[in-house]
């Protein structure tokens, strides 16, 4: 049974993350605006 | 010489608003951070999305105001990072993962049962195919094979919807097949998906 938890193994090391990741975060970013209203704070996505 | 702002400086111009200093300091520390993360989850998918939950984290404080400029900023990030790589291995723990390697794929073991569109499409043609097949049957026999193929009535019930002895159902029922199968051989016709 223990032999059907295999594991793909990519030897190679990851030293960045893709740049779609990033391009990813800043979006996400501009397009988030933290709003504060009688103590409270809500989280809006612009498109 | 380029010119060098810290990451503090950069962290308050993004927290006034300025977008480019969070490119900045996501490229800055980018190699650090990734290499972090890698070293001790070492699976490519899983280090992307931790360091993408990680900046996310990161903005949501910063776009709140709740970064405090006490510590530096790098090993704020490494902290968000490492408390995330922690989370992965817990929710690993709960939800074992299984994946394909170079001798063996999961998904010879396990299969989906449903059909797939084009299969679904020719099942649908065979199902309206053999309706106008059927069709062509004489009355009686039609009758007994709707009744027991699509109504999955007895042949109890059937002889009493249709006032006949049970022996005349079942007979009706192997002329209807008799003579379905007549028709498909004279036609030439294919049945099978």
């Amino acid at each position: 049974m223990e032999k059907i938890y295999s594991e793909q193994t990519n030897t190679c090391r990851l030293t960045r993350v893709k740049k779609e990741t990033i391009t990813f975060l800043l979006h996400y970013s501009r397009s988030l605006k933290v709003i504060n209203y009688q103590g409270f704070q809500f989280e809006s996505h612009l498109n | 010489m380029e010119l060098q702002f810290d990451d503090s400086a950069l962290v308050r111009d993004y927290i006034s608003g300025d977008e480019r200093a969070l490119e900045i300091l996501i490229n800055r520390h980018n190699q650090r951070i990734t290499s972090f993360i890698y070293s001790k989850v070492l699976d490519r998918d899983a280090t992307e999305d931790i360091f993408q939950d990680t900046f996310i984290k990161v903005i949501k404080t910063l776009k709140k105001g709740n970064y405090s400029e006490e510590g530096k900023f790098l090993p704020w990030v490494m902290r968000i990072a490492h408390n995330l790589i922690i989370d992965h291995f817990r929710k690993n723990k709960r939800l074992p993962k299984f994946e394909g390697g170079e001798d063996f794929n999961i998904f010879s073991v396990i299969g989906d049962d449903q059909l797939n569109v084009e299969r679904q499409l020719i099942k649908d043609q065979i199902d309206t195919d053999l309706g106008m097949l059927i069709d062509e049957l004489p009355d009686d026999q039609r009758e007994v094979l709707i009744m027991r193929i699509y109504k999955d009535m007895s042949f109890k019930d059937i002889s009493e919807a249709t006032g006949v002895s049970i022996n005349t159902a079942l007979g009706r029922m192997r002329y209807a097949l008799i003579n379905l199968r007549k028709i498909i051989q004279k036609n030439k016709i294919v049945l099978t998906n």
